[in-house]
């Protein structure tokens, strides 16, 4: 039993490696074309709302401390505890990816997909390279695209949890499965936490 | 010649094994026994390695003469990427692990199987899933850029099924990491008591380095494709110029996964050839710590290197220069284990048996591999030897007379283990001696034609190369014969073979304690206590 658990752990630390690695090459592209073209970054970030973006930032955050407390409530087999947690956090997620359902809305709507139809006028940089813009968003697509489709997965965990929590699965002795769901949601936080500022704060810095 | 202890058949009793406890087809599809999850491996990787050597057979057909008689140049193309994309993705990166080290880790570490059991079963289904999609690529049109899909040709200009291949091999790409993630975390904790670090029979080392880069560097491929296919689809700029991407940026990501990959390809080769040469040489092997190690480091620089596929596109002057002399380091844990091999060699009671033989033809083809990578790690001579038929040679070398060399010497070793069948040793050994042959026939000539400035990748050449060509194609029939023989003496032993016992070469360590075929939780009589080292053999090294 000792020994399952540890395998377990040491399987999803790897797993989280491994996912490390996966974002890390959209991380590296994402620096060679951000130092190759400053400007077309900034024009890009400068589109994005900060507002929402923050908004969804601390969503996240919050969300990480309420799985925290869904997994000390499973350790110490408060079930009721652990069944609101779960929910709040299950709750919180979903608000992020319906804050970024917005968020595409209007990149669509400001013909910011990047497609045949990609248009942007920048105030900071009036005559900013489209192709090089629209490569901004292909990037920004993309990763928030792969992040949403992880919170995606994470609602699914979160949602199999619930269901074995309402069948009294988890006991102060056997609770891994939360544990586990826990380091991947963290994980997602994280990505989140690098992807908020490289994305839409860039052009405050230039 | 054979000093093989064999039982007469009618001696065994009937025992119930892994192999024989349940016979439907069901109990074979959703099994989580890593034995028959190695079985069902070997079965579905023999496949696409007959598929991959029939298109090899193809290209030496149409290079038997200069002109292009055979195939027009738009077949060629589809037909030697798919011979790339077959054989690396789909025979040659799963091959030892996923065969091999699926049967043996547990077994060598002495656990009842890997940790996750149905994470297993699942990466065996997403490979089939990934060798569906390949073949599906194949039969609607095929592909044509080469197994390293450069942008911007794969991504915006191939006319061909650049999507449905760069699928094919980002599913793939996930059944390697699962079995890399399954090894590493069996080994970490499921050994038996008493089985420390330096305990470990060194095939476990060699597939610990191996899963580390699996779980480290795929990933990256599999982002890296992932953008191709997206860029194919909705033709938004991430490699393309025109888009206003950077073709030089897919390079990168490609080769930081792909030249570490080539230690993926070799590495387990390396694992099996150490077991074999200490068995066969009666002596404990030579650096034992050395070659542990050695397999780490090449897994941690081969990270460093992937430079050196580059030094003719667009890469500074400096970088080629740190990137040459990082490819020289990561040429000496190599040559660390063939020096401790030959040291084992040395005054050991050698005795030729067939996987010895093949053991013997690794060490020869992989040496000759290495020394050429060189050549090419050296960036004055590689801009003169980059994309020639040396280049082809090269990897050849390493790769197939490395790997599919090491497989068969493993294949040949355990699987009277696999079986608890014996099969001929006087066809195996001349089969052993074909293959050797037969790979030099072909491949040696190809050295020259890339020194001489044959081109790779094209159809039709200049009438002065022919001579040499026509050598390659005949080494190559040869070489095909070589690996047909031992198809047919397998499937002759697995149904009339002699029954092999638990230890056919009198071999030291777990696997070889347990009864040929192994029960289905691999120990009867409760987990092994392991007092010694894996080679307690009585001479010292
Ligand atoms: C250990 C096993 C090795 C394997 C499996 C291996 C495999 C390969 C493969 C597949 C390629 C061709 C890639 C392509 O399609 O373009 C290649 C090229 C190359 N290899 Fe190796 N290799 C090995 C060892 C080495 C070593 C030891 C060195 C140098 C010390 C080396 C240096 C190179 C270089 C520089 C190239 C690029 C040549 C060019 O494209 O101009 N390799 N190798
Ligand atoms: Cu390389």
């Amino acid at each position: 039993m000792e020994q399952q658990t540890e395998s377990a752990i040491l399987g999803m630390w790897l797993f989280l490696a491994q996912e490390i690695m996966f974002f890390g090459g959209l991380f590296a592209a994402y620096l060679v074309y951000r130092f190759k073209y400053p400007e077309a970054w900034a024009a890009g970030s400068e589109e994005l709302n900060i507002t929402l973006g923050a908004f969804n930032t601390v969503v996240l955050l919050v969300s990480s401390l309420t799985m925290a407390m869904s997994v000390h409530a499973a350790q110490t087999g408060k079930q009721k505890r652990l069944i609101s947690f779960l929910f709040l956090t299950l709750a919180l997620g979903l608000t992020f990816l319906v804050v970024k359902y917005f968020e595409y809305k209007a990149k669509w709507e400001h013909h910011l997909v990047p497609g045949s139809n990609f248009v942007i006028h920048s105030k900071m940089f009036p005559d900013v390279d489209q192709a090089h813009s629209q490569l901004f968003f292909v990037l920004y697509f993309f990763m928030t695209g792969m992040h949403a489709l992880h919170m995606v997965i994470g609602a699914g965990l979160l949602i199999w949890l619930i269901v074995l929590a309402y069948k009294n699965y988890f006991t102060p002795q056997r609770f891994m499965k939360v544990e586990l769901v826990g380091f991947y949601w963290h994980f997602v936080d994280i990505v989140w936490v690098f992807l908020f500022p490289l994305l839409y704060l860039v052009h405050r810095h230039v | 010649m054979s000093t093989i202890a064999i039982t007469p058949e009618s001696a065994l009793p009937a025992r119930k094994h892994y192999l024989n406890i349940k016979t439907t087809l069901a109990s074979w599809l959703l099994t989580t026994d890593h034995k028959r999850i190695a079985i069902l491996y070997l079965i579905s990787i023999s496949v696409f390695f007959a598929a991959g050597g029939f298109f090899a057979g193809l290209i030496r057909l149409e290079l038997l003469t200069p002109k292009g008689d055979l195939l027009d140049g738009d077949t060629y193309n589809k037909v030697f990427t798919l011979h790339g994309i077959i054989m690396i993705f789909f025979f040659l990166i799963p091959s030892i692990p996923a065969v091999l080290g699926n049967f043996l880790v547990p077994i060598m570490v002495g656990a009842k199987d890997l940790a996750f059991p149905k994470i297993n079963l699942l990466s065996w289904y997403l490979y089939i899933i990934g060798g569906g999609l390949a073949v599906f690529a194949l039969i609607s049109g095929g592909v044509d850029t080469g197994w390293t899909f450069y942008t911007p040709y794969s991504s915006t200009y191939a006319r061909s099924e650049v999507f449905l291949a760069v699928s094919a091999a980002f599913v793939a790409g996930f059944s390697s990491i699962l079995t890399g993630l399954n090894f590493i975390v069996t080994i970490h904790k499921m050994r038996a008591p008493g089985l420390t670090w330096f305990r470990l029979p060194l095939f476990i080392w060699a597939h610990y380095a191996t899963s580390l880069i699996q779980i480290l560097g795929t990933p990256v491929v599999a982002i890296t494709l992932l953008l191709v296919g997206l860029e194919r689809l909705f033709h938004v700029g991430i490699f393309d110029p025109k888009l206003g991407g950077d073709p030089v940026l897919f390079q990168h990501l490609f080769w930081f996964y792909s030249h570490p990959a080539v230690y993926i390809m070799i590495l387990p080769g390396m694992g099996v050839i150490s077991e074999v040469i200490t068995c066969f040489a009666r002596k404990r092997v030579f650096g034992y710590e050395f070659i542990a190690f050695s397999s780490m480091a090449i897994a941690i620089i081969g990270f460093l290197v992937w430079g050196h596929h580059m030094f003719v596109s667009s890469q500074s002057t400096y970088a080629g220069i740190v990137f040459s002399l990082l490819t020289f380091l990561v040429a000496v844990p190599s040559a660390i284990k063939v020096f401790n091999w030959t040291a084992t060699l040395y005054k050991g009671e050698i005795s030729f048996e067939a996987p010895m033989m093949f053991a013997f033809g690794f060490i020869g083809l992989f040496t000759i591999g290495g020394l050429t990578g060189l050549f090419l790690g050296a960036m004055g001579t590689d801009v003169h030897f980059h994309d020639t038929y040396f280049v082809v040679s090269h990897f050849h070398y390493v790769m197939v007379g490395g790997m599919v060399m090491g497989f068969l010497c493993g294949m040949h070793f355990w699987w009277p283990k696999m079986t608890g069948r014996m099969y001929p040793q006087n066809i195996a050994i001349v089969a052993a001696v074909l293959v050797f042959i037969g790979f030099n026939f072909t491949f040696f000539p190809q050295f020259i034609l890339g020194y001489l400035g044959m081109p790779r990748r094209y159809h039709e050449y200049a009438q002065e190369f022919q001579m040499l060509n026509v050598m390659s194609t005949a080494g190559a029939s040869v070489l095909g014969f070589g690996y047909l023989l031992p198809v047919i003496y397998f499937t002759w032993s697995l149904f009339k073979g002699p029954a092999a016992g638990p230890n056919p070469w009198n071999a030291k360590g777990i696997e070889w304690q347990v009864q040929s075929p192994p029960p289905t939780f691999n120990f009867d009589e409760g987990r092994p206590i392991v007092v010694e080292e894996a080679y307690a053999y009585s001479t010292e090294g």
